[in-house]
C-alpha cells in the first residue's frame, strides 16, 4: 500500500461509511422532509466517496475500480475513522456526529483545494460547498434540540457525550506519511483541529450544551481496527455484490 | 413532531422570472422550512431563490366567491389589448 493510496483511501472510506449510515435514515427520519434531507446528505457523501475511491484505484494502479474497493475489501482493509461507522439510530446522535464530521470535512476539503494532487483538489473544491450545507443542517438541529425542551436538551447532551470520544481520531495525523505533507498532497489532520473546533464550539454554546469531559476512544480506524458494528455495516453494504458477483441492473 | 405547521414554497427558477408556487411542506419554523424547501424542491437545479410562507398566513379566495370575483371580467373585452386597432404608422407602441 503506497502512502498516497492509503491517504486517499482513508478519506474515501470516511465518506463511504458515513453515507451508508446516513442511508439507514431513509424511511426512518422523524418527518418526510427530514428523510429527504438526510438522504441528500448521504448522497453528497456517496458522491465524494465515489470520486475518491476511483482516484484511489488509479493511484494504486492495480486495476481496482471504485466498486471493487467499496464492495470487495474486508473489514481490516477499511481505513475510516470509528466516528462514522457506529450505529446511529438515535436522531440526536446522528446530528451530533454530523456536526463533528462536517466541521472536520469542511476544514479538510477547504485545505485540500490547494493539494498538489489535482484530482484530490478537484474533489475537494466541489465537496466544500456540499459539506457547508451538511454542517448547517446539523447546526440547525443541535441548536433546536439542545436549546429546546428539558427532554430534548438531556438527550442531545447524551448524544454529544456519546460521540465526543471519537472526535480525537479525526485529528490524529500519525498515520499520514511525512512525504505526503512535504509534497503538498495531504493535509496534516492535526492542523484541522483548532479551526474545526472553532466551528463546533459556538454551536454547543448557543445550544446550551456542555463540552463533554470524556476520555478519547481507543481508535485505530486508520490502521484497519474497527468497532463491533463495522462488520454488520459491511455485511449489509456488500452482501448483494458478493452474493451475485458482476450483477448489474 | 406531527404538529409541525404547513408551509407554502415559492421558487424562482432563474433571474428575471417571478417566484412560482412549487408545493408545500412541513417544518417546525421558517429557517428549517427554507432548508426543507431547498432539499425537496431544488435538488435538480430548479431554482436560484426560494420563499416560504406559512400556509395559515395566506388569505385565499374560496370557490363560493368565484362568481362575484371572476365573472364580471368575462364580458369586458376592451380590457384586452387585442380589442384595439393599432393605427398604421405608429411606432414604439
Amino acid at each position: 500500500m503506497t502512502p498516497q493510496f492509503e491517504y486517499v483511501l482513508a478519506l474515501a472510506d470516511d465518506a463511504l461509511i458515513s453515507a451508508q449510515r446516513m442511508g439507514w435514515w431513509i424511511s426512518r427520519a422523524p418527518q418526510l422532509e427530514e428523510d429527504v434531507a438526510l438522504a441528500n446528505i448521504g448522497l453528497d457523501q456517496l458522491g465524494q466517496a465515489r470520486s475518491l475511491l476511483a482516484h484511489a484505484g488509479e493511484v494504486e494502479g492495480a486495476g481496482r475500480s471504485e466498486d471493487d474497493l467499496a464492495y470487495l475489501r474486508d473489514e481490516r482493509d477499511f481505513r475510516n475513522v470509528q466516528l462514522v461507522e457506529r450505529d446511529q439510530s438515535d436522531f440526536g446522535v446522528a446530528m451530533a456526529r454530523l456536526l463533528i464530521f462536517a466541521a472536520y470535512q469542511a476544514e479538510l476539503y477547504a485545505a485540500l483545494r490547494a493539494s498538489s494532487d489535482l484530482t484530490l483538489a478537484g474533489v475537494a473544491g466541489k465537496a466544500v460547498k456540499e459539506v457547508a450545507y451538511h454542517l448547517d443542517h446539523a447546526r440547525q438541529w443541535v441548536l433546536r434540540l439542545g436549546d429546546g425542551t428539558e427532554e430534548s436538551h438531556r438527550r442531545m447532551q447524551a448524544a454529544l457525550d456519546a460521540e465526543w470520544p471519537y472526535l480525537d481520531e479525526l485529528f490524529d495525523g500519525s498515520w499520514v506519511a511525512p512525504e505526503l505533507l512535504e509534497e503538498g498532497v495531504a493535509v496534516d489532520p492535526a492542523s484541522l483541529r483548532e479551526p474545526a473546533l472553532g466551528r463546533i464550539m459556538p454551536v454547543l454554546r448557543e445550544a446550551t450544551l456542555q463540552t463533554p469531559e470524556v476520555l478519547p476512544a481507543v481508535g485505530g480506524g486508520r490502521r484497519g481496527l474497527h468497532t463491533e458494528q463495522m462488520g454488520y455495516l459491511l455485511a449489509e453494504m456488500q452482501h448483494l455484490t458478493r452474493s451475485h458477483p458482476g450483477a448489474t441492473w | 413532531m406531527n404538529d409541525w405547521p404547513l408551509w407554502e414554497v415559492f421558487v424562482r427558477s432563474r433571474r428575471g422570472l417571478s417566484h412560482v408556487h412549487a408545493g408545500s411542506l412541513h417544518a417546525p419554523d421558517a429557517e428549517l422550512a427554507l432548508r426543507n424547501a431547498r432539499d425537496l424542491y431544488t435538488r435538480r437545479q430548479e431554482g436560484v431563490s426560494i420563499w416560504v410562507v406559512r400556509s395559515s398566513d395566506i388569505e385565499a379566495s374560496t370557490p363560493d366567491e368565484r362568481d362575484s370575483f371572476f365573472d364580471p371580467a368575462a364580458d369586458k373585452i376592451y380590457r384586452h389589448p387585442t380589442f384595439y386597432d393599432v393605427p398604421e404608422g405608429v411606432e414604439h407602441l
